[in-house]
């Protein structure tokens, strides 16, 4: 039963907080005490961009090992836009990783597209934002901010926008990424149903005559559906993914945040 | 329920033990020079860890136990529960696993730890107390199990990772007794083990009363697993019971199920034709029958064997 899975599983357990802490001690020589400053707090986070909108959503489920910090500790963050609660904005960053690293990041990066306001006399656009990401987080190259971000946004054109970051700032723009714990169960899922990977038009010819279905942009109700299904999937195999499921669709319109139970176990 | 594999030792000098972190500097498998033949497991690969660990190489982390389970004495019997997650790592291996061991009719057994040790353990105990009963022609004593356990597991010094809530009814009384991977046993009115044992053990705490009744502990139980399922992200899914009083057992499958998947929202059959076939090949019954004897078994339903839990 559980046994079969174990020599296969690319996972290295759940992620512990201090006590992951490498361990460097040699046979010989004093023993060292060193204080590990990062922690993986779990959870997983997803952005799919489509012809008029983008999606972003994340759980809110805070992990350190196997104990749950918060059921409810957002993962998505508005960017830029008036106020505490950053009315008006245009422009969201979700972050997974480590949770005190992701919120210093998006203070910072809400910061710079202020000051570029105030600077400019003009919004900040988002290839510009997603370019300044990825200069922040490469300014911490040698102790970098332990997270996976997402940035979304529309683009000059009115086109859903959507950027993905490594922690030491390499980025691009994608149609869909998911990240965090679950990213490796989700991403497949995606790049079958959104980019339509493996899969034949039934209607073209037969065997090697075939062609490949050709993924177009989706419609904003099936994106929110594949989400859904994305993250109720997720939390029934991954331990450190559950509680809720924050989602914010940024259109024309606006920023629009929706918040949907999941499984508590 | 941490699942660890254990290769079976199939020839005598290829015994490799694999953890659920195995590290790949420990592959491909190293050849102790043996001669002479000893039966049970091979710990050579101890003394060959132990000299890689000292040049730097880390060695697989002991598995934890990420499971739920509870017992507990009633005026009358006992009763113990357990959760049904099996994980490996942070994924979830089996949603809905039975961690409550049949020993004896009487006597039951909740196991946490690697999955094929708790297995193997209680059935390997099962098996030496059926015939310790018919040898003496008595009905198995809770102690006797507690004592063979604790003796088996002491002998393989914690390597064999079973952790085991004992509990049955038998001419004595009704007993519960917890056994340790390294052997150490307890004898309390309320116990709990696992990942989940502090969660679990917090409800004891504040709710258990002298003299309950049998609805009152199953309740009781019911109430601790939960809150390991919701609290421990080791344990999750359901509840099972297992009440046992000196007439019967009532073995009480997915008692609770507090975690039922929703509906999905969209369908993902794939239209036929999403696959493309470039080459088709029609065996026959009848040609596959100069091979292995076919028996038409119809649905299954009617056919031999147990059926398997799928998920629709």
């Amino acid at each position: 039963m559980a046994s079969l899975f174990q020599q296969s599983m690319p996972s290295t357990g759940p992620g512990y907080s201090f006590a992951s802490a490498p361990t460097h001690h040699s046979s010989s020589g004093p023993r060292q005490h060193a204080f590990y400053p990062y922690t993986d707090n779990g959870g997983s986070t997803l952005g799919i961009s489509g012809a008029t909108f983008t999606i972003l959503a994340g759980d809110t489920r805070s992990t350190s090992g196997y104990n749950i910090n918060s059921r409810y500790a957002p993962k998505l963050f508005r960017i830029g836009g008036d106020g505490p609660e950053n009315e008006g904005a245009r422009i969201v960053l979700s972050v997974v990783g480590f949770a005190a690293d992701g919120n210093a990041l998006k203070e910072r990066l809400d910061t710079m597209v202020k000051m570029y306001r105030y600077q400019h006399g003009k919004e900040i656009s988002v290839h510009a934002c997603a370019q300044r990401l990825s200069h922040i987080l490469y300014g911490k190259r040698f102790f970098p901010y332990y997270v996976t971000a997402i940035l979304g946004g529309l683009d000059d054109e009115g086109k859903g926008a959507l950027y993905s970051y490594d922690p030491v700032g390499s980025y691009e723009r994608e149609q869909c990424r998911a990240a965090g714990a679950a990213s490796s169960l989700i991403m497949p899922f995606l790049d079958n149903q959104v980019n339509l990977k493996n899969q034949y038009d039934p209607a073209s010819g037969e065997g090697l005559e075939k062609v490949m279905r050709v993924p177009e942009p989706l419609p904003q109700e099936t994106v929110e559906q594949l989400v859904r299904d994305a993250f109720t999937s997720a939390v029934e195999r991954h331990i450190e993914v559950g509680d809720g499921l924050q989602m914010m669709i940024i259109t024309k319109e606006g920023v629009q945040e929706t918040f949907t139970p999941l499984k508590k176990d | 329920m941490v699942g660890v594999r254990f290769k079976e030792v199939e020839k005598r000098d290829q015994a490799v033990i694999t953890t659920g972190h195995s590290t790949p500097h420990l592959t491909p498998p190293y050849t102790p020079p043996i001669t002479t033949t000893m039966p049970g497991f091979d710990f050579s690969n101890h003394n060959r860890n132990l000299a890689l660990h000292s040049r730097g190489v880390p060695l697989p982390k002991a598995t934890s136990t990420g499971t739920t389970i509870v017992g507990c004495l009633y005026d009358g019997g006992v009763v113990i529960a357990a959760d049904t997650r099996a994980t490996s790592g942070p994924i979830v291996a089996d949603k809905n696993c039975e961690k409550l061991h049949y020993i004896s009719p009487q006597i039951w057994c909740a196991g946490a730890g690697t999955a094929a040790d708790t297995e193997f353990t209680t059935a390997l105990i099962s098996s030496n107390l059926e015939l310790h009963a018919l040898s003496t022609g008595r009905k198995p004593r809770v102690v006797t199990v507690m004592t063979m356990l604790k003796q088996h597991l002491f002998r393989y010094q914690g390597h064999i990772g079973a952790y085991l809530v004992v509990a049955g009814c038998d001419p004595t009384g009704a007993h519960l007794f917890t056994v340790h991977a390294h052997g150490s046993t307890d004898k309390l009115p309320y116990v709990t083990m696992g990942s989940g044992s502090l969660a679990a053990m917090s409800v004891f705490e504040t709710q258990w009363k002298n003299s309950m009744t049998r609805d009152e502990a199953v309740a009781l139980c019911a109430q601790a697993i939960q809150a390991g399922i919701f609290n421990d992200l080791g344990s999750g899914s359901n509840v099972d019971v297992c009440v046992i009083t000196k007439e019967k057992t009532e073995l009480l499958r997915n008692y609770i199920t507090p975690n039922v998947r929703e509906q999905k929202m969209r369908n993902y059959k794939f239209a036929k034709g999403t696959t493309a076939v470039l080459d088709q090949k029609v065996i026959t019954k009848e040609e596959i029958s100069k091979y292995v004897t076919v028996q038409d078994i119809g649905d299954g339903e009617t056919g031999v064997g147990e059926k398997m839990e799928v998920d629709s």
